[in-house]
Order: structure tokens, then sequence, then C-alpha cells
């Protein structure tokens, strides 16, 4: 079965808090040199029957209209290849 | 005759109770409305009320707002039927796109209850007709996922178009852009806000105010003079 990752993240001009949060944590644990933390959300679907142009194009219209709120997140598809 | 006014229980909501009581001591007869009906039992208003609908799963309001029940209430409300969302009800109305904008974790990351103090910035709703624009009201404050955001432009129009319903006094709770607490429709019948009115209708309980019975006094003086 294919697998297709759909990404969703808070637009970049939104305030992330999470975010934040988990950066500030970061010098306290030993992990330097990071300047920003951005915290998204990862669906990966697990497809059955081939994920051609119809299958993408329903798991898009899927993302824009459940996956991710498009008001407040930006999302990406990308197909994974079996390993 | 008196106003029917509905009100949703999702499973996990927290206040249809209440509501479904405000309602009542506004005077008008409450109608429990079920998420997988999409009959509204002929009501004149809908309530939606507080609490974690499918457990805020996805994002806080997300499931719900695809609920059968929404169907017809988003259809309806498009057509004018007076919706109130009231905190999970906001999140729910925003997730549906019948109010603009959207509704994020507190920028604190913590939940907060609190008595908190309002402005009413319009009495031209379905909802707030019963206040003066420019008062001040103290109703109780409690969720996770309060703060309100939207396009920079988007809040210009809010703003220009007298939309921005209800705004925080002294303390923004939760970061909300603008210090919103609540907003309107174009058409004044759907309204949103974080804070409960629902709480603050009985001098025994909430915070010891009424404050929050001018919401379900307003849409049943609206209903029964239509």
């Amino acid at each position: 079965m294919a697998r297709v990752v759909v990404d969703v993240m808070l637009k970049p001009e939104i305030l992330d808090p999470q975010g934040q949060a988990v950066q500030r944590a970061l010098p306290r644990l030993g992990f330097e040199g990071i300047a920003d933390v951005r915290q998204g959300k990862r669906f990966e679907l697990e497809v059955e029957g081939p994920v051609d142009d119809a299958a993408l194009a329903r798991i898009n219209e899927m993302a824009e209209t459940f996956l991710a709120n498009t008001v407040i997140e930006d999302f990406t598809v990308k197909v994974e290849e079996p390993k | 005759m008196t106003a029917r006014i509905g009100v949703v229980t999702f499973p996990g909501t927290l206040d249809d109770k209440d509501s479904l009581r405000a309602v009542r001591t506004a005077g008008a007869e409450p109608v429990s409305l079920w998420h997988r009906d999409k009959d509204l039992k002929q009501v004149d208003a809908v309530v939606l009320a507080g609490g974690f609908s499918y457990g805020d799963y996805l994002r806080a309001g997300a499931i719900a707002r695809f609920s059968p029940v929404m169907e017809t209430i988003i259809e309806q409300a498009k057509a004018g039927l007076p919706v109130l969302g009231i905190c999970n009800g906001f999140q729910i109305l925003t997730e549906a796109h019948l109010l603009p904008g959207g509704m994020l974790q507190n920028n604190h990351l913590h939940f907060i209850c609190r008595e908190q103090k309002l402005r009413v910035e319009t009495s031209g709703t379905a909802w707030t007709a019963d206040y003066t624009a420019g008062q001040e009201i103290h109703i109780p404050l409690k969720n996770m996922d309060g703060r309100y955001v939207a396009e920079e432009r988007v809040l210009d129009e809010l703003e220009a178009e007298g939309r921005v319903a209800f705004r925080y006094l002294d303390v923004n709770p939760n970061g909300s852009l603008r210090d919103i607490a609540g907003i309107t429709n174009a058409a004044g019948n759907v309204v949103g806000l974080m804070p409960h009115p629902e709480h603050a209708v009985e001098p025994l309980v909430g915070t010891g105010r009424t404050d929050g019975l001018g919401f379900f006094t307003s849409i049943l003086k609206k209903l029964v003079n239509a």
C-alpha cells in the first residue's frame, strides 16, 4: 500500500507558543544553536489502490477541507517512496 | 407563544444543560438538539454550547463542523437563522467559516478559568440588542484554545464594519489579536465569543451577577417581535 504524508504547519505569521516553549527548553538540555522551532502535525495516509493524479487530487481536497484549516494553517502533500 | 431556542449536544459538549437553563431563565422554550440529527425541530434560533466536542481532536471544533446537525445549521445560518456559538461553539463557527478567522491555543499554553471583564462593542446583533454599545460586563471565561487570530486585512475589515462584538478589558487572557473576545457575521445573526454568558444568568451561581442574561433576552425579544 502506498503512503502519502500530509504535513500541516501554522502559517508563518502566526505565533506558535508551543514551538517557542520547545525552543526555550533546548539550551537547558544542552542543545545549543537552534534559533527557532515551529511545531506542526504530520498525517500518514495508507492509500488503497494506485496513487495517481485522481487520488492525489482527492487527498489535496481532504487536506484543504479537513486536515488543515487554511485560514490559519498551510499544508504539503508528499508521496512516500516504498522502501 | 414564546420562541423555541435549540441547544446542540455533541459528544464532549459540557455546557448544554447550562445553556438550556439560560434559555428557560430568559423566558424562551429550550429544545435539545442532537449532533447526529439533521432535523432542527423547527427551532427559531440555535446555541452551540461550550465543551470539547469530539475531544477537540484535530482542531477545536474541526470534527463537529462536519456533523449532520451542522450541515443544516450552516445552511440555515446563511439564510438568517440566529446562531450563538459560545467557546467551543465559537470554534465550531470559525471552522465552519460562518465567522472569519480561527482559534488557537492560549499564548501562555495553560487552561484558563476566570471571571472576565468584557466590553460589548455593538448592540446591532440578534444576540446583543439588550446591551448598549460600550457596556462593560463580567462573565466567566474558561478555555484552552481561546486565542483569536485572523489576517490583518480581515481584522481591519471586522473593525471597519463594526463586527468586533466583544473585547477583553483589563487583561487579554489568551493572546487574542486586538483583544477580540467575540465577533459577528455581517448580517448580525451569527455571533461567537469565548466567554460564557450562560454561566452568568442567575445571582446564585457563576460570577454572582446576571450579566450574561442579556444574550438570551435579546434573542427572545427579537424572535417574539418578529
